[in-house]
């Protein structure tokens, strides 16, 4: 698919994540997540950051377009403001190691890669936070991410609404979010 | 926590979505001038003649231009600058507006003004208390703008916080206006400006510090 066919695909998959549309959103990441991985292994090459830092990288970006994604303006296309997303959190990324944060971030320059290994390497760092959530919030998490199940079926297992399962969910990750600005001080 | 269980978590957040920041600003900027005005006008008033003042005298109407010229330019960008893809480059020559406003002004003061009332005008009444007024009143705001900020994607902090305390400024210069006794452009230009630009260079400094994401 030629990059300006892309780049609409991810708009409409975008306009519809934040219409609900969950499976579009679902493509949506699982595509950025491969062309981040790239842009990101490729950024940091020549400084020898290890491979599951560089995936630590790409799901501190993730987070950052779940919680940013009412900046993005609808007129526009996804991938410029993408770029400029993971750019910002790759400088601050450099930034804490000590480097020069001098990235250049062009999605463009990215095909998606065949192998997508990388996605069932863990990255630590979420590991971490994930642990210091409360108990029923890491299990709920849990149950959705690793385990696949709907927000209905854990709201209906823990005994909560529907509602309080996805407020506790989305508080969840914007505490895993605020992970990568702790390491900041 | 591997990607792919990650990216499922996320996709069942679909739903949660925080308004557009552009609407987040433009109720920063309402809280922080309702502030503003409440603190000034409940405690010094505005000018006992203002409904006639606002009809019959060029020099009061220039002031709400030209405080105007500074805040409106400043939103417009401060509201860019939320986007983490906007480039601030060439949109920075909006910030021209105010000076080109001022100096308009300036002229025509020099102008119909005798060479020996220049003085007197520039100095005014209040210069002081404008001077320590200005940048309080702009405090309010300032935080508001700031947290409007921080909730969308500044990649430009130290410019965002710049354009967050030059906004905050021209709406606290903007109430200001009101109450001030000193109708002038010269005085708009010698004392004014420097409340503006001690509080835009205060949105500089927290900037970085407080406009991380």
């Amino acid at each position: 698919m030629d990059r300006k066919a892309r780049d609409a695909q991810w708009s409409v998959w975008m306009r519809a994540a934040i219409a609900g549309d969950e499976s579009a959103y679902h493509k949506l990441l699982s595509e950025l997540s491969q062309v981040l991985r790239g842009v990101v292994r490729r950024g940091f090459s020549g400084i020898g950051v290890p491979r599951d830092d560089v995936e630590d990288v790409v799901q501190d970006v993730l987070l950052a377009i779940h919680l940013k994604r009412h900046t993005w303006d609808h007129a526009m296309p996804l991938g410029p403001w993408v770029s400029a997303i993971a750019r910002n959190k790759m400088i601050d990324d450099l930034r804490r190691r000590g480097r020069r944060p001098e990235v250049s971030v062009d999605l463009t320059e990215f095909d998606i890669e065949g192998e997508d290994q990388q996605a069932a390497i863990d990255a630590h760092d979420l590991d971490r936070v994930l642990d210091g959530l409360s108990e029923k919030n890491r299990d709920i998490v849990r149950s959705i991410s690793i385990d696949g199940h709907s927000a209905r079926d854990v709201a209906e297992r823990l005994g909560m609404t529907e509602v309080a399962v996805r407020v506790a969910l989305h508080r969840s990750l914007k505490a895993l979010a605020e992970t990568y600005q702790e390491k900041k001080l | 926590m591997r990607t792919e269980d990650l990216i499922k978590a996320i996709a069942a957040d679909a739903k949660s979505i925080e308004p557009p920041v552009a609407r987040t600003l433009a109720a920063a900027v309402g809280v922080g001038t309702l502030i503003a005005a409440l603190a000034l006008y409940g405690t010094f008033g505005i000018r006992d003649n203002f409904m006639e003042l606002i009809v019959s005298s060029p020099r009061f109407i220039f002031k709400f231009i030209l405080t105007l010229s500074v805040a409106i330019p400043a939103f417009v960008l401060v509201r860019d600058l939320a986007r983490p893809d906007f480039k601030p480059g060439r949109h920075l020559w909006w910030l021209a507006l105010a000076p080109v406003v001022l100096a308009v002004g300036v002229t025509c003061e020099l102008i119909s003004l005798p060479a020996d009332a220049w003085e007197a005008n520039m100095v005014g009444h209040n210069a002081v208390f404008c001077l320590i007024v200005i940048p309080l009143l702009s405090l309010a705001p300032l935080a508001a703008v700031l947290y409007a900020l921080h909730r969308g994607a500044p990649t430009h902090p130290v410019i965002a916080g710049a354009m967050g305390g030059l906004l905050s400024a021209g709406i606290a210069a903007t109430v200001y206006a009101a109450h001030c006794p000193d109708d002038s452009p010269l005085f708009l230009a010698a004392w004014y400006t420097i409340g503006i630009v001690v509080i835009t260079g205060l949105g500089a400094l927290l900037g970085p510090r407080v406009l991380r994401w």
